[in-house]
């Protein structure tokens, strides 16, 4: 009983606060709601013990991710007036997108995948049944190569992104930290006979 | 489960949370006075000695003020979250401490086995903390936006560049812990560490236990690292914050502080163990107390000690040493641990394998 109410509290927060991400006004309030919602969902995650994958979504969306996404909105100057002429012309396309979207998810929710079987009787293991132990057995072992190959497609695009931010300016003064840590008092000082 | 049960635990759980917020508030005012007292003595003064005997008042009549004071909001701020943001770097300093656990008690007796003193006894309790504490940031970017005036978005945007750089060095030195230690519970990782003080993580990781301090330090932006609120910014991104309110930023500042110090002591310092063996009929919970105010002394000692760091200097030792640092000290203990004679020095502190 407390399990589903909590699911109820999490899930419905998790929609809410995501309605709020589209019709809040304010980008920030934006952003503010959609890390709400990240929260909602690790709540979820939570709730199917897969504890991991909670924290590392709060610790990887709402820690890194969208401190990036908030540091690139309040820098933006959002004018309200210009983002809203012409808001209609989306409105076939976006409400064909949302039946779509609504007849499949009443579809699959009806399919009776989710209410008999495995999936709905599961129960909870116990504390000593560690998910980060079994998910790095598994994705160290089995999935060795596609864990490999997300790495090197992930290190491809950092030293990318660096390369094409690096832009080294010729006039720039630099630093040399060690040579002035190791500057002596006879480098610079000179006694001068008056 | 019955409604009677479900309230039972309830209270207890009201009663546990309530039994570390409000130590830890009590403590963040006393650990000010503290500061204020070790300073004056390293610095030959007498530091704050007028209320109550030696001063000891002081805190109290400091939050007297702060409550007294009138909240200013700029006309300017977004009102709503200029209010939600000292509250928002508050909650992650406090619900932290869910997790830390405080020592072993059997209760005189009373239980067989001993039971963890901590809220919630995590699987995933490192990797709680760092996610955590990796929120904090909201707090310090939602009040320099919300204030809507340029030092404390300065401020704010220097504060976070500083939280990021920091936590990558600090999450890849934790990764060192986990290694030897076998596991992501802190009791576990205490219990990893039983057996004296050559048992302790800070023998093997002694590198890593000075990146996690120094970038606890920045994390908190202490002293050497207080470059978000030089005086060039005014006071940072807190600029526009008064009375309780600005308050609420202290709390949670040195709300962190405390809990770097609790988790340098868990990770590196064996926790609620002695350091010889025969010392272990003293109490567990006073050892990690005892490890831990001697951390925070240290941060005061750092605050008395050293000059500002130049912003470039900072980046330069979290990105140029840390970083480089951290991955090659992971390099080391991967090799030790999986090169045949070498683990047989490293298996000294994985008493697990």
């Amino acid at each position: 009983m407390l399990e589903t109410a909590f699911f109820n509290l999490f899930a419905g927060l998790s929609i809410l606060s995501g309605m709020g991400v589209v019709l809040a006004r304010n980008t920030m309030h934006s952003v503010m709601f959609l890390i709400f919602c990240f929260f909602n969902a690790a709540g979820l995650f939570f709730m199917l013990d897969a504890e991991f994958i909670g924290i590392i979504m709060i610790l990887i969306y709402v820690g890194a991710v969208m401190v990036l996404f908030m540091f690139v909105v309040m820098m933006l100057e959002v004018n309200q007036a210009r983002l809203r002429e012409g808001f209609l012309q989306y409105l076939p396309l976006g409400g064909m997108i949302a039946i779509i979207l609504i007849i499949e998810f009443v579809a699959a929710a009806q399919s009776g995948v989710f209410t008999e079987g495995i999936k709905a009787t599961a129960v909870h293991l116990g504390q000593q049944v560690n998910n980060t132990a079994e998910i790095g057995q598994v994705l160290y072992t089995r999935y060795l190569l596609g864990f490999e190959i997300a790495a090197v497609i992930l290190l491809v695009a950092l030293v990318g992104a660096i390369v094409l931010t690096l832009r080294a300016r010729k006039d720039a003064k630099y630093q040399n930290i060690s040579a002035q840590v190791h500057v002596r008092k006879e480098d610079r000082l000179r006694k001068v006979r008056m | 489960m019955t409604g009677l049960d479900m309230a039972i635990t309830a209270g207890i759980w009201t009663l546990e949370i309530l039994a570390i917020a409000v130590t830890v508030a009590l403590s963040v005012a006393y650990i000010t006075y503290a500061e204020r007292r070790v300073i004056g003595w390293i610095q030959v003064r007498k530091g704050c000695n007028r209320v109550g005997p030696a001063g000891l008042l002081q805190p109290l009549a400091d939050g007297l003020k702060l409550v007294l004071k009138e909240t200013i909001i700029p006309t300017a701020a977004n009102k709503f979250l200029f209010i939600a943001a000292p509250v928002m770097s508050l909650t992650p300093a406090l619900i932290a401490f869910a997790v830390v656990p405080f020592g072993e008690t059997s209760l005189f007796g009373l239980w067989e086995t001993p039971h963890v003193m901590a809220i919630a006894h995590l699987n995933v309790g490192l990797l709680y903390i760092m996610a955590i504490s990796s929120l904090s940031i909201y707090g310090i970017l939602m009040a320099g936006w919300a204030s809507n005036s340029k030092y404390p978005f300065i401020g704010a945007i220097r504060s976070t560049c500083q939280m990021i750089s920091y936590e990558i060095s600090m999450g890849f030195g934790l990764v060192t812990v986990m290694m030897l230690a076998g596991s992501l519970n802190l009791a576990d990782i205490v219990h990893a560490q039983a057996g004296g003080i050559a048992h302790w993580y800070m023998i093997p990781l002694f590198p890593m236990l000075l990146v996690y301090f120094i970038s606890g330090c920045a994390e908190t932006a202490r002293t050497p690292f207080d470059l978000v609120e030089t005086e060039e910014l005014v006071s940072g991104y807190y600029t526009e914050y008064s009375g309780m309110w600005f308050a609420t930023f202290s709390l949670a500042e040195y709300g962190a502080m405390i809990l770097i110090s609790l988790m340098t002591s868990i990770l590196f310092l064996g926790g609620w163990y002695a350091p010889v063996p025969a010392l272990d009929f003293i109490p567990g919970t006073f050892w990690l107390l005892a490890k831990t105010a001697f951390l925070i002394f240290v941060f005061i000692w750092f605050r008395a000690t050293f000059p500002r760091y130049r912003y470039d200097q900072m980046m330069r030792l979290g990105w140029k040493v840390f970083l480089p640092w951290t991955l090659a000290w992971i390099a080391v203990v991967g090799i030790f641990i999986y090169t045949p004679g070498l683990d047989s020095i490293i298996n000294f502190w994985m008493p697990w394998r």
